[in-house]
């Protein structure tokens, strides 16, 4: 060891550091610092007391090799002791020792707090100093228990010096962050409050991070504040360049002060005061203003500093959202940025257009950069940078331009980096799905992704497709004849695979008509890609074949055949080889009937928040995503509302609620929009009439009386009817679903009718996992019996109600469930429709052309016939027309018409007292996007609802 | 600011300072991937990335990368500055500053640093006070600072001999 003389430094510390960097060799360093290691383990342990000057360079010997990446487990004690030294340069080494490498449950830390309380007893500014940039580097608890009561003292005593009170400000606030509980809010929170006019520009830096995060938690004791901040920032902003003196950068008067002052002002809404109203605005002015000057110096520190506090205006501007002026000044702003020479420039400027999107004063101004964003997007040199070109365009989409940005991201997607590919697949998926008019586009849009990135589509995506034709009957025959396209290509992605086998296995049968597309086209096509497939999608597939043998009985043993084959029977993994074996069974032993019910098409998929919209938060952290939709749903509100009225109210409609938009309200008091809430008096004073005239021999009369008089009149009226049309409409061709969800309720429906009875199981699931109380079903209208349901639905659990059905008489109105029950302590009121119309009661009757005819024409009264012209809601496919006129109930009447583009059908409706025979014709016109319907029954009333409830079915 | 790292081209890491409690574990991981990354970028790239749910904002300065994560709410082009501040007074009280002068005289840097930022939040922006406050330390101190700059000195690494401050 070199004698140490005074003037030398730690010379010690720099001939090892020196040694360090001098090997040559990961080995060789580690050798070394063992070396180094071992020699101060020894010198600590020796007999020999270290003076002062030894600890503090063995010690700072340690921190290096801490530094380096190594661990250290001693000589904690040793920079504990230093703390205590009165040289001011050991006590230094000491405290850093303790800031870098003490956890905060080291046994130490009394010891620590020890020192910690004697320097700030000291009254000598620099060791005070050293103790709280102590207290603010550990920022314990065990600390703040020791310290929080006495810094805010030291804060705010009149002798402290500035220096002193900037640490004692910063220190606080580390405490405050670890541990809110410890700091006592008092009288020194006023006095705090009030630094913000302190003469010392560095106090007024410090105290201001303090009191913006103090405010953000206690917003009405720091209230004061806002008034001092927006003085303070005002004659900054208006000072000349040199009055600040050292607080001046870059000729930009006190930039990181203009910065946070801005950001505290971020923790309230525009001031109430018009005065300070005034002069806040006039500031952010001239912030803008200046941002036009030209620029007092040609280093990028100057524009930096400059921008930095313009975009902390523009944050301020965004989150008043009050001014239209500024606002769109805020966004010309911007648009000059997004074409600045700085790449720097260009990020922030696409990054904070994002946030301006979703201010309704200044979408449309955002939405007229469009072009140069989609430019940056193909030509930003930078990944980040197209990043946020991404993130911007979807924040900017909407109905408008929907179309355009899909396109312009999945132009992208084709050479975008890998890095951002799933998040892009994501954003396209949701925009897709959201903005969705004509869901074919949807689902060319979704077969598109899994074609340029299907390795980046994830299972939340291709399982959403499937919900959603699953979902929306007017495209499932679209979606199979798309796929069974898509899968012609040589070379398809698995994700194609298993999106084809599935909606093929579902409805393979609409497009199965076409002879290009035959069944046992269709299993080929499948089959061939098989062997190539990973477990997972042959499961699925051999799910598809068992599923054919229901759809297409005609390739039943071609599919037997292959369940049947040795590398099904017998395949080395469990699942598939269960599947063969136990499919191959089913498909053996059931009869036609049990195997239609066995593999039934999947009821509708229940409504609720995307899984691609929850993974996107996921991804991209909740704040910005959900803040977003919040802003674009109330958006869509007003200006999407027309074209599309039921996204905006509660009922779940496969185009808003699959994206948890339109998500129901906790409780159902929530006014209903105003299309329902005039339907709800339609319904009661429909209801009451439909009561009145139960005068016994009353032909129409289809309520029993007791039912009526005793339901009805006591019940109160239920606040909201949950129409639910679109679902209700849904249940006219089909029996089984999810007739209503909100987020505690779910209610699904399975029902079978014949002649004039029916039978209807309802599962009213509680979604939640407390106990609903006076759980009460009653229902309006119709003869219904039912067994009262327990009062109690526990948590998470469904109870069953069976209703049996009578159609004594044709009707016209539904009947109406009313549901109350407590959840918490609020009462629930709710009435869904229930979809039990004239049409259920319907048998099927075949008969020949001439046969239709001879009635059709018996039928001749204009009172019995009843047509209708109107416009196709869903695209006009002749395989879903069909099947939708089977779900109504009545035959299908194959070569019937003399037009073979025309539908006919047949059927009786049974009643208790009499059957109506039921004849009806649909006439398609494609050209005109047109139908013309026309029913004729023996009696106008039921002709009349036929045809209405038919005619919202095309 | 949640930390700030120094690190050199090569990777090594020449000073950090962390704001937030994290294990010694996740600490290394961070720094690990961080340095990757930064290291990764072209010279014309930007100067911000996200990075988990934090914001990276980083330059360099000769061969040393300063690199600083931020929170959501909080403001780049500030945070640039601050680094640039930082080189500043690193720059001022070394006397044109090279990566040598922050290897030798890391405790200095940490000093230097927590009299800039304490807590992660700007503490004093003007170079010359918290220049002063570091040369009263210094006039209590018995020994002189190590200062590398402009001497010919037999290590390796030659270009951790820049300055810092072109």
């Amino acid at each position: 060891m070199p004698a140490v003389s005074k003037g030398d430094g730690m010379r010690g510390l720099a001939v090892f550091i020196s040694d360090i960097r001098n090997c040559k060799s990961k080995e060789a360093e580690i050798k070394r610092i063992n070396k180094e290691l071992a020699n101060i383990r020894s010198k600590f342990k020796g007999d020999k007391a270290l003076d002062g000057y030894s600890k503090k360079k063995y010690v700072c010997k340690l921190l290096f090799i801490f530094l380096l990446g190594h661990d250290i487990d001693f000589g904690h004690m040793e920079a504990v002791n230093l703390l205590s030294s009165n040289r001011y340069t050991e006590k230094q080494i000491g405290y850093l020792f303790i800031s870098v490498l003490v956890n905060s449950n080291s046994e130490l830390i009394r010891l620590i707090n020890n020192a910690i309380k004697n320097d700030l007893a000291s009254r000598n500014p620099t060791f005070m100093g050293l103790a709280l940039h102590c207290i603010a580097n550990v920022g314990s608890r065990e600390m703040a228990e020791a310290f929080a009561g006495e810094i805010p003292k030291i804060l705010v005593a009149g002798d402290t010096m500035d220096s002193v009170k900037q640490s004692a400000a910063l220190c606080l606030l580390r405490l405050y962050r670890t541990s809110p509980d410890l700091v006592p809010m008092g009288d020194w929170t006023s006095r705090v409050v009030h630094l913000l006019n302190d003469q010392h520009l560095g106090v007024v830096t410090a105290a201001t991070s303090l009191i913006t995060t103090l405010a953000q938690k206690n917003p009405e004791e720091f209230k004061t504040s806002v008034s001092l901040a927006v003085s303070r920032l005002s004659r900054i902003v208006t000072s000349a360049s040199t009055d600040l003196q050292d607080y001046t950068y870059y000729f930009v008067p006190a930039p990181w002060l203009s910065v946070k002052l801005l950001r505290l002002l971020q923790c309230y809404p525009p001031p109430e005061d018009p005065a300070v109203r005034g002069r806040l605005t006039e500031c952010l002015e001239t912030i803008l203003n200046k941002a036009q000057e030209p620029p007092k110096s040609k280093k990028v520190q100057h524009s930096n500093a400059k921008n930095a506090v313009l975009f902390e205006a523009i944050s301020l501007i965004i989150h008043h959202d009050s001014e239209p002026n500024l606002l769109v000044r805020a966004c010309n702003q911007l648009g000059q940025f997004l074409q600045h020479r700085e790449t720097n420039l260009r990020y922030l400027a696409l990054e904070s257009m994002c946030t301006l999107a979703s201010s309704e004063f200044s979408h449309e101004a955002v939405k007229t950069h469009i072009e140069t964003v989609i430019n940056a997007l193909k030509t930003e040199r930078d990944v980040s940078v197209r990043q946020r070109a991404v993130d911007l365009l979807y924040a900017m989409c909407d109905r408008s331009n929907a179309q355009q940005i899909v396109a312009e991201m999945l132009n992208y997607l084709e050479t975008a980096d890998y890095s951002i590919r799933e998040e892009i697949v994501l954003k396209v998926a949701i925009l897709a799905e959201k903005y969705a008019v004509d869901y074919t586009w949807y689902v060319d849009t979704i077969l598109n992704l899994i074609r340029i990135a299907g390795d980046y589509v994830s299972e939340e995506v291709w399982y959403r497709v499937i919900q959603i034709v699953i979902n929306r009957d007017d495209v499932q025959g679209y979606a199979a004849k798309t796929v069974f396209e898509a899968l012609q290509a040589p070379a398809c992605h698995e994700n194609l695979v298993k999106v084809g086998g599935y909606i093929l296995g579902e409805f393979g049968n609409l497009i199965a008509g076409d002879p290009r597309s035959s069944p046992l086209i269709q299993f080929n096509l499948l089959h061939s890609k098989f062997h190539l497939c990973s477990v997972p999608t042959r499961a699925l597939l051999l799910s598809t074949y068992i599923k054919f043998v229901n759809l297409f009985p005609e390739i039943k043993t071609t599919i037997q055949d292959v369940l049947r084959s040795d590398s099904q029977l017998k395949n080395a993994d469990v699942e598939l080889q269960q599947r063969a074996v136990e499919y191959l069974r089913l498909s053996t032993i059931a009869s036609t009937d049990i195997l239609a019910t066995v593999l039934e098409e999947m009821p509708p998929f229940p409504e609720r928040e995307s899984s691609i919209l929850a993974k996107l938060k996921k991804k991209k952290g909740p704040g910005t995503v959900t803040d977003l939709e919040e802003i674009k749903k109330e958006r869509s509100s007003d200006m999407n509302g027309s074209a599309e009225p039921t996204s905006v109210n509660s009922t779940p409609s496969p185009s808003a609620d699959l994206l948890g938009l339109g998500a129901a309200p906790l409780t159902n008091s929530a006014p209903p929009p105003s299309s329902s809430g005039s339907l709800l008096v339609d319904v009661f004073s429909d209801s009451a009439s439909a009561v009145a005239p139960l005068a016994p021999g009353s032909d129409d009369n289809f309520a029993s009386p007791d039912l009526a008089s005793s339901e009805v009149v006591s019940e109160e009226p239920a606040d909201t009817v949950h129409d639910a049309d679109e679902l209700f409409h849904k249940f006219v061709c089909k029996n089984n679903g999810v007739l209503f969800e909100n987020q505690l309720l779910q209610i699904g429906l399975k029902s079978e009718f014949r002649q004039n009875l029916g039978r209807m199981f309802i599962f009213y699931g509680n979604k939640t996992s407390t106990q609903f109380l006076n759980f009460t079903p009653t229902f309006l209208c119709l003869n219904l019996q039912t067994k009262p349901v327990d009062p109690t639905v526990d948590g998470g659990a469904q109870v069953q109600q069976v209703v049996n059905i009578e159609c004594v008489s044709d009707f016209m109105e539904a009947p109406i469930l009313n549901i109350q029950f407590r959840y918490g302590g609020t009462f629930q009121n709710l009435s869904v429709k229930l979809p039990i119309t004239l049409n259920k009661f319907f048998q099927p009757t075949e008969m020949s052309s001439q046969d239709f005819f001879q009635r059709w024409k018996q039928l001749s009264n204009p009172k019995q016939e009843v047509q209708n012209i109107f416009k196709a809601k869903h695209p006009m496919d002749a395989e879903i027309t069909k099947a939708k006129i089977i779900g109504f109930g009545s035959a299908l009447l194959e070569e019937v018409d003399p037009n073979p583009a025309n539908f006919v059908g047949a059927g009786i409706i049974h009643t208790k007292t009499t059957q109506i025979g039921c004849l009806l014709r649909l006439e398609p016109n494609l050209q005109a996007q047109m139908y013309r319907l026309t029913l004729r029954t023996s009696k106008e009333a039921v002709s009349q609802r036929l045809c209405e409830l038919l005619s919202e079915q095309f | 600011m949640q930390f700030m790292l120094l690190f050199s081209r090569q990777g090594k890491l020449r000073l950090q300072k962390w704001y937030v409690p994290l294990s010694d574990k996740e600490k290394k991981k961070i720094t690990r991937e961080l340095v990757q990354t930064v290291l990764a970028r072209k010279p014309k790239m930007c100067s911000f990335l996200e990075w988990r749910d934090l914001k990276i904002v980083y330059k360099r300065y000769a061969s040393l990368y300063f690199c600083c994560a931020i929170e959501d709410q909080d403001n780049e082009l500030i945070t640039l500055e601050i680094i640039h501040r930082y080189v500043e007074l690193l720059d001022k009280y070394f006397g044109s500053v090279c990566e040598l002068d922050i290897i030798f005289n890391f405790e200095k840097a940490y000093f230097i640093l927590d009299e800039f930022l304490l807590g992660g939040e700007v503490q004093e922006t003007s170079k010359k006070n918290v220049l002063k406050a570091i040369e009263q330390a210094d006039l209590l101190q018995e020994v002189s600072k190590f200062n590398f700059s402009g001497q010919s000195i037999s290590m390796v690494g030659c270009e951790s001999k820049k300055f810092l401050f072109l």
